[in-house]
């Protein structure tokens, strides 16, 4: 790596550019926002957590096995799926669980068949190109879950009624809640069917940019973006399906009973 | 004697560290109408949705016809027991939307709205051809029950589980619906009716046996 093509940042620079959290400081100091306390320490965690992956990934880049890459991808899966639940209001029993399953289904058959079948990566471990897709198939994912799960759980107490009035006529609890899966569905994949309507318009998506300092030709760099957008839709359809089906299972039980009894409500932070 | 409709033999619920009922019998003859008394908090919502099968219960058991409730399919169980909430939700749309909804269901599959037939049960709860039309949303309390009562006796039940069927309503129409459900009941000689009410009077009008809930440690 000594013939990089971008510019590097050493840690004075990177001093300079952690200054620029004074802007937000300064503001929050002025108006009594309050959020000294929290914009320091997101700052401290974003900059550490960065350091320390980007010293993780070094190893496991220079490593060049495939376990190592797969327990990466298990433990950014893992986080995925808790930060998925965390954003929820509503949990049941076995919810971490579920939204594991799904997050792990989702990103790693969509980045499995992305890698291996259409960027066509030699070996399919190698680390430069399965990480980063993998980890931004998950962050999309993440987003899916949390918000068809947000919605399916919600609809389910809302509707509570509404769902028992269909079973006390005889509906099954699939004719009772189908109504609630697709609202999940619709919800879990919108935002990424409207970031496809505005991409390279309004916004230009982070990994293009990415690789567009990294000195790569803009005309690749935009063939990668098709590839991981498309990634991104696939898995965020697969990931949203996956939770609202499994937590479905959970809270309408096979003798076609709503059991909103298994949801509690947790405290908005 | 004829074999009970429904049954429920040893019932017990056990909520928040205590039984709210239990060892609770029952046997519901056809033809019958029981009353369900008992004081606010005994339990008496929560024995219905247990015996429509929309709650679980933590002792005993329910059948109907002799067969355990968990040896039936629930939909066609729910389609013969049939349960009314007190609040009834108002479906999107007209009154009729609301009527026609529940024939779409698969388990009522064969079954055809008749509109006749609606008009025929409205107009004995003194509501007239207008009311079909008219949207759910503008419906008072008591009128939503009148529309939740026509749906089920479109799609009859065998087993009416009425939940303060008139809680909402006035004396006069409270009445109709007395009789609209004794007229249902005597129509077929399979039929029966649970109701609670807190109208102690309309009780002793409309059953001869009660079974009071709470009281028991």
């Amino acid at each position: 790596m000594n013939d990089v093509a971008y510019l590097r940042i050493d840690l004075v620079q990177l001093a300079l550019a952690g200054s620029l959290v004074l802007v937000n400081v300064g503001l929050s100091w002025a108006l009594r926002l309050g959020l000294g306390r929290s914009l320091v320490i997101a700052s401290v965690r974003m900059s550490s957590q960065l350091l320390l992956v980007g010293l993780v990934l070094d190893w496991v880049f220079g490593l060049n096995d495939p376990l190592p890459v797969l327990a990466v991808a298990m433990v950014m899966a893992t986080l995925a799926a808790v930060s998925a639940v965390h954003r929820t209001r509503r949990r049941f029993a076995g919810v971490y669980w579920d939204a594991f399953v799904s997050v792990v289904g989702a990103a790693f058959l969509v980045t499995g068949v992305a890698v291996v079948g259409i960027v066509r990566v030699e070996p399919w471990f190698e680390a430069q190109y399965t990480i980063p897709l993998l980890g931004m198939v998950l962050g999309n994912v993440l987003n899916g879950i949390s918000l068809a799960l947000d919605r399916f759980t919600e609809g389910v107490v809302a509707r509570r009624e509404l769902i028992e009035t269909y079973l006390s006529l005889g509906a099954t609890r699939w004719e009772a809640a189908h109504e609630l899966v697709r609202d999940a569905l619709r919800v879990g994949m919108i935002p990424t069917i409207n970031s496809m309507m505005v991409m390279g318009i309004v916004s230009l998506p982070g990994m293009m940019t990415g690789q567009i300092l990294a000195g790569a030709a803009p005309a690749d760099a935009v063939r990668y973006q098709i590839v991981i957008a498309f990634m991104i839709a696939a898995a965020a359809a697969l990931g949203s399906s996956g939770v609202t089906l499994l937590a479905f299972r959970r809270l309408f039980d096979t003798r076609h009973r709503l059991r909103s009894d298994r949801l509690r409500a947790v405290p908005r932070r | 004697m004829t074999p009970p409709l429904l049954t429920a033999t040893g019932l017990g619920r056990f909520v928040a560290d205590r039984w709210l009922w239990r060892d609770l019998e029952l046997a519901l003859a056809p033809g019958e109408t029981l009353a369900i008394t008992g004081g606010s908090g005994s339990g008496k919502t929560l024995l219905l949705r247990v015996l429509a099968g929309l709650d679980p219960v933590d002792a005993g058991e329910v059948a109907l016809d002799g067969v355990p409730l968990d040896g039936w399919p629930m939909p066609s169980y729910r389609a013969q027991v049939r349960y009314l909430p007190q609040k009834p939700v108002t479906i999107e749309g007209t009154v009729e939307d609301g009527l026609r909804f529940a024939f779409g269901l698969r388990v009522h599959r064969g079954a055809a709205f008749k509109r006749e037939r609606a008009l025929d049960l409205l107009a004995r709860v003194g509501r007239d051809e207008r009311f079909l039309g008219a949207r759910a949303a503008s419906l008072s309390g008591g009128e939503g029950q009148l529309v939740a009562l026509v749906r089920t006796l479109l799609l009859p039940p065998r087993v009416l589980l009425l939940d303060e069927p008139t809680a909402s309503l006035d004396d006069a129409t409270a009445r109709d619906v007395e009789s609209l459900v004794t007229d249902w009941l005597a129509g077929a000689d399979d039929r029966a009716v649970i109701w609670t009410s807190h109208r102690d009077e309309q009780l002793s009008r409309v059953s001869r046996r009660r079974l009071e809930l709470g009281g028991a440690p």
